[in-house]
């Protein structure tokens, strides 16, 4: 049986109690959410704060605001969002990102916020305390080497967030808010190639709230591979938004989950969009870059050469679906199960 | 120092001495010596803890004893009233839906979630609103077949819900 280690809980009920308590001691203080990812990580001791600071009595966090675009607070839960009728209207690559995020038992605890902030994994990390141990631990937690790549000296463990790339598809910003004052930065700034380091934000720093501008004209899409249909952490994936004038794309992004320690644009070949119609050249030449930059590790699931591969047919799939191909058929292939909403 | 915990557990206010660091489904089975909540993988991966918490399916592994201060839980214990099955527990009997019987605590729960909100489900929102608890015997089968049967029993005037 794994029991939590001891720890001291504080339930603020505002932003502003939670950012000062948090800065009394940032280093050792942790932000507690909806528990689905620092729970199992603090029964396996991968990470052991003294303090956490739940926040779920902090019901500024828990709204959303979609008079003008979307402003999501770090607190709203997954099946929250997933069954708000604005966010599957106008911002489907959202919806679809978050609606294939782990199982709705999960989805009714899990935030947007602690999706965002989602620790990488790594198949030498999200291990038990004696498994970790009896490999002399690793670099990111108590240890040295990184084993995925023993001549690393970066920790490559992989970003595994479903939201996040679809947020920074349709051009989200974040924020931050910390004893000393409040910032706002584009989502793709908050995170870092650093499997360790993998977010900007500082320790005495609360995430609290995601903002979507407008989606008057965008179109957006997420593909995920994973192993299982039902439940399972991307193993790859890609979203994709465009913003349409007729058929001809004004301005577009694409952003690759799972292939790196944080959410990878591609940012070349959706620059080259800009003006263009969809045509199958052009998608196989915006496919070819996002093969190239993406650097999957071998520290999930699945053989990595063919998680690299399957980039090319995941961007491939989004483009199409954003041109207005029919990709039903194909899409059930991939995830095996219709996508659903509860209601 | 221990926690007080002052909550609702199937319908009855409940008082609690527990260990601070405990989670909910600890103090369930070890406090309040509800057992009929499963203690699976303890990491949120398998559904066998599932129960309602301000009737909302969520695993109860997973939540920390601090936080369920004041709030409503419902386990599977909870399902029966005045000693009458629930009519998705007596579906599964009479369905041969439980085996080994580990994840079937969890899954009442979810599918008892389900149809609270969702009186008519489809087989794939039933399979949907189940696809995060794992049957180690794989009777998924016979597990939907139920769901669907009881669908059926409670349509036709079953009592409770």
């Amino acid at each position: 049986m794994m029991r939590l280690p001891s720890y001291r809980y504080r339930a603020p009920k505002t932003v502003q109690d939670a950012a000062a308590w948090l800065a009394e001691s940032p280093g050792d203080t942790m932000l507690l959410a909806g528990g689905t990812d620092l729970i199992p990580n603090m029964k396996r001791r991968q990470q052991a704060p003294s303090t956490l600071v739940g926040l779920r009595g902090v019901t500024e966090l828990a709204q959303v605001d979609d008079r003008d675009g979307l402003e999501i607070g770090a607190g709203v839960t997954l099946s929250a969002l997933v069954h708000h009728d604005r966010v599957h209207a106008r911002y489907p690559g959202l919806w679809q990102a978050v609606g294939q995020i782990a199982t709705p038992l999960l989805r009714n605890m899990g935030t947007i916020g602690g999706n965002i902030c989602l620790d990488t994994r790594c198949t030498y990390y999200d291990q038990s305390f004696e498994w970790r141990q009896a490999i002399n631990f690793c670099m990111k937690k108590d240890g040295d080497t990184c084993w995925v790549a023993t001549s690393s000296d970066k920790c490559l463990a992989v970003s595994s967030t479903d939201a996040a790339p679809a947020l920074i598809a349709l051009g989200a910003t974040v924020r931050l808010v910390s004893a000393t004052g409040t910032r706002d930065v584009a989502l793709t700034d908050l995170y870092a190639n650093d499997g360790m380091h993998y977010l900007t934000r500082r320790a005495d720093e609360i995430l609290t709230a995601v903002t979507l501008p407008r989606a008057e004209g965008w179109r957006s899409t997420y593909w995920k591979l994973r192993r299982r249909g039902s439940f399972d952490f991307p193993v790859a994936a890609v979203a994709a938004a465009a913003r349409f004038d007729g058929d001809r794309i004004v301005e577009a992004r694409i952003v690759l989950g799972a292939v790196a320690s944080r959410p990878l644009e591609v940012l070349a070949a959706a620059a080259r969009l800009a003006g263009q119609t969809l045509t199958d050249d052009l998608m196989a030449s915006v496919a070819d870059d996002a093969y190239t930059l993406a650097k999957p590790m071998d520290n999930t699931d699945f053989e990595l050469v063919w998680r690299k591969k399957t980039v090319r047919s995941l961007v491939t799939s989004a483009l199409r679906e954003l041109r207005g191909d029919d990709m039903r058929a194909a899409r059930t292939k991939l995830a095996r199960h219709p996508l659903l909403v509860i209601s | 120092m221990k926690l007080r915990l002052n909550f609702s557990v199937n319908g009855e206010s409940a008082e609690a001495l527990v260990d601070p660091d405990k989670t909910l489904l600890e103090v369930l089975r070890e406090d309040l010596q509800l057992t009929g909540t499963k203690h699976g993988c303890e990491l949120g991966e398998c559904g066998a803890c599932a129960v309602l918490l301000d009737d909302q399916p969520v695993l109860s592994c997973l939540v920390v004893s601090h936080e369920c201060e004041g709030r409503s839980v419902v386990t599977v214990e909870g399902l029966t009233v005045d000693g009458r099955l629930h009519p998705l527990q007596e579906c599964f009997a009479d369905l041969g839906a439980s085996q080994c019987g580990y994840c079937t605590p969890g899954i009442l729960i979810a599918a008892k979630a389900l149809l609270d909100r969702e009186p008519n489900p489809s087989r794939d929102l039933i399979r949907e609103a189940l696809s995060g608890n794992l049957c180690r015997c794989t009777g998924y089968q016979q597990i939907l077949d139920a769901v669907e049967a009881s669908i059926v029993r409670l349509g036709e005037g079953g009592d409770q819900k």
